[in-house]
């Protein structure tokens, strides 16, 4: 359905999207994870042809943006970050306005938009002008804007951002209930949410894609690796990590803090073999003294904190 | 072309939502109708001559103030990116934002055409020139529009856009009477950039072509002008 190829977007010299290539099949709803300024907005903004890729190919069915711009964004709805309407206009106006330039007119207009109403729950404010809109209700009359013409493609740049934990939930809803039918691509930098709608998620990190896979794959080989907290007195560090990494399955052993004598770090470990018992084999044999020492399996928390990390 | 038209109605519905254009029309017909009043009595002619003179230096800063809003204000509350992203292409965008004000010019010279019909009672009033003014007028003031539209695509500060638009129309209607400080060579060149010579041709009741061709052309420069500078933001 949507194809990008090789993405590159620069403003000056920064490099705000960099070389990123992937695809999207009908009906999928996928998730763009990254932390801020990783390039999220920038790739949802050249797609909807709102800005133009320093070089690579964006190709949504046949068309390509750079030649059919307008056939592209017909097949788009584009809910922006902060959803920014006019102000001064009524929601009704508002909403009347984009149905016309969608090209919906009189009766068909009217039904849709009741339709739309009841979907987004936005009858009371209907009569309302948007500078007197919350946050919940303005991000509803947005994803209305986005679904006004039935789009098979639903481009929202995070649409949860700024709402109450129940408004959270209803948009979760109706973002489920549309991508059932329809491809929607989402951004966002809340875990938990990517993890309850997506079926597939990509991690962009600085530019970059660092992964791509379906949400549940993702989380597998997130499972079979954990990490051990321990925290040791009177050890040397090197010491321990020299002792630590003759384990096959440590993958490395990362310094927390050192100070007053005591010594936090992290073990990586691998695979699906708890290596407490190995590991507290060590601590025994040395007599360090054990101040703490607990597992925590990797989630999609870990794996995004390991990726993104900035250095 | 619907979408262009969609623009339009959106863009000109929006001047009267707001308070801006009831206040704009406000201090025009409060300008126009001081100035030229003050000294129609004085005169004691039926003609509406000194109404026309005085047009082309009050537009120049009161059609910047239609049109400073028309893209610094979707810049700055980010509500192109919604307009953009819609199936409309930028040259549906300018040129309704352009109509719409040229439009609204239009609606405010509407009401001095009393001036006109009240001046026919006092003596005999010569049609033709007012005809003629008030179509120089709507074509002064869609130039006017164009260069407004294209100063605020400059920016996403309206007080900028009003700023650049305020300057370049001063400058067109200004030129020509700065002539003497110029050599002999080049003053026919200076006088035809004049926004107010034009006018004032046309306003004397004859529409010369040269005239419309250089109205028209202020139009599709500053368009054109216009799309550049939007293309350039992609």
């Amino acid at each position: 359905m949507i194809a990008i190829r090789n993405l590159t977007k620069l403003y000056g010299s920064t490099r705000a999207v960099d070389g990123i290539s992937f695809e999207i099949k009908k009906g999928e709803i996928l998730g763009l994870l990254g932390p801020n300024g990783a390039g999220k907005t920038t790739t949802m903004r050249i797609l909807t042809c709102y800005l133009q890729p320093t070089s690579g190919s964006v190709t949504v069915k046949d068309h390509t943006i750079q030649d059919h711009p307008l056939e592209i964004k017909k097949l788009i709805g584009y809910l922006p970050e902060s959803a920014p309407l006019y102000p001064d206009m009524l929601v009704y106006d508002y909403l009347r306005f984009v149905a016309s330039v969608r090209e919906i007119e009189g009766a068909q207009a009217d039904s849709r938009m009741k339709e739309l109403a009841d979907m987004c729950g936005i009858n009371e404010v209907m009569h309302k002008p948007i500078h007197e809109l919350s946050k919940g209700y303005k991000q509803r009359v947005g994803l209305a804007h986005a679904m006004m013409n039935d789009p098979e493609i639903l481009v929202l740049d995070e649409p949860t951002s700024g709402l109450d934990p129940n408004q959270i939930v209803e948009i979760r809803d109706i973002i489920k209930r549309i991508g059932k039918e329809k491809t929607v691509i989402l951004s966002t930098h809340i875990l938990s949410e990517a993890e309850a709608t997506c079926d597939r998620i990509v991690i962009i990190s600085r530019g970059r894609i660092v992964a791509d896979g379906a949400t549940a794959e993702l989380k597998t080989e997130a499972g079979s690796d954990y990490v051990i907290n321990i925290s040791l007195q009177g050890a040397e560090f090197d010491d321990i990590k020299g002792q630590l990494e003759s384990i096959a399955e440590v993958n490395g052993v990362i310094p927390v803090r050192q100070e007053d004598g005591v010594v936090d770090f992290h073990v990586a470990c691998s695979g699906s073999r708890d290596m407490r018992p190995a590991i507290y084999e060590i601590i025994k044999k040395n007599d360090w003294p054990l101040l703490e020492f607990h597992k925590e399996s990797r989630t999609l928390e870990t794996v995004f904190r390991e990726l993104t990390r900035e250095n | 072309m619907t979408n262009t038209i969609n623009i339009f109605k959106k863009e000109f519905r929006g001047y009267f939502i707001s308070p801006i254009a009831y206040i704009v029309i406000s201090i025009f017909l409060v300008l126009t109708g001081w100035f030229f009043f003050s000294t129609f009595f004085l005169f004691g002619q039926a003609e509406m001559r000194n109404f026309f003179s005085l047009l082309p230096v009050i537009l120049s800063f009161i059609i910047p103030a239609v049109t400073m809003r028309l893209f610094s204000e979707e810049f700055n509350t980010g509500s192109y990116e919604l307009l953009l992203t819609m199936p409309v292409s930028p040259l549906n965008i300018i040129l309704g934002k352009f109509l719409a004000a040229t439009a609204f010019v239009a609606i405010m010279l509407m009401p001095t055409l009393a001036y006109a019909f009240f001046i026919s009672f006092l003596g005999d009033l010569d049609w033709g020139p007012v005809i003629g003014g008030y179509t120089g007028a709507v074509l002064l003031g869609a130039a006017f529009s164009s260069i407004g539209l294209f100063a605020s695509s400059l920016t996403r500060n309206q007080i900028i856009a009003f700023i650049t638009g305020m300057t370049l129309c001063f400058v067109l209607t200004l030129i020509d009477k700065m002539l003497f400080f110029l050599p002999e060579s080049l003053l026919s060149v200076f006088q035809f950039l004049g926004a107010d010579f034009h006018f004032q041709n046309i306003s004397k009741g004859v529409v010369d072509s040269r005239d419309l061709l250089y109205f028209l052309s202020v139009c599709f420069v500053m368009v054109y002008g216009t799309n550049l500078v939007i293309q350039e933001k992609k």
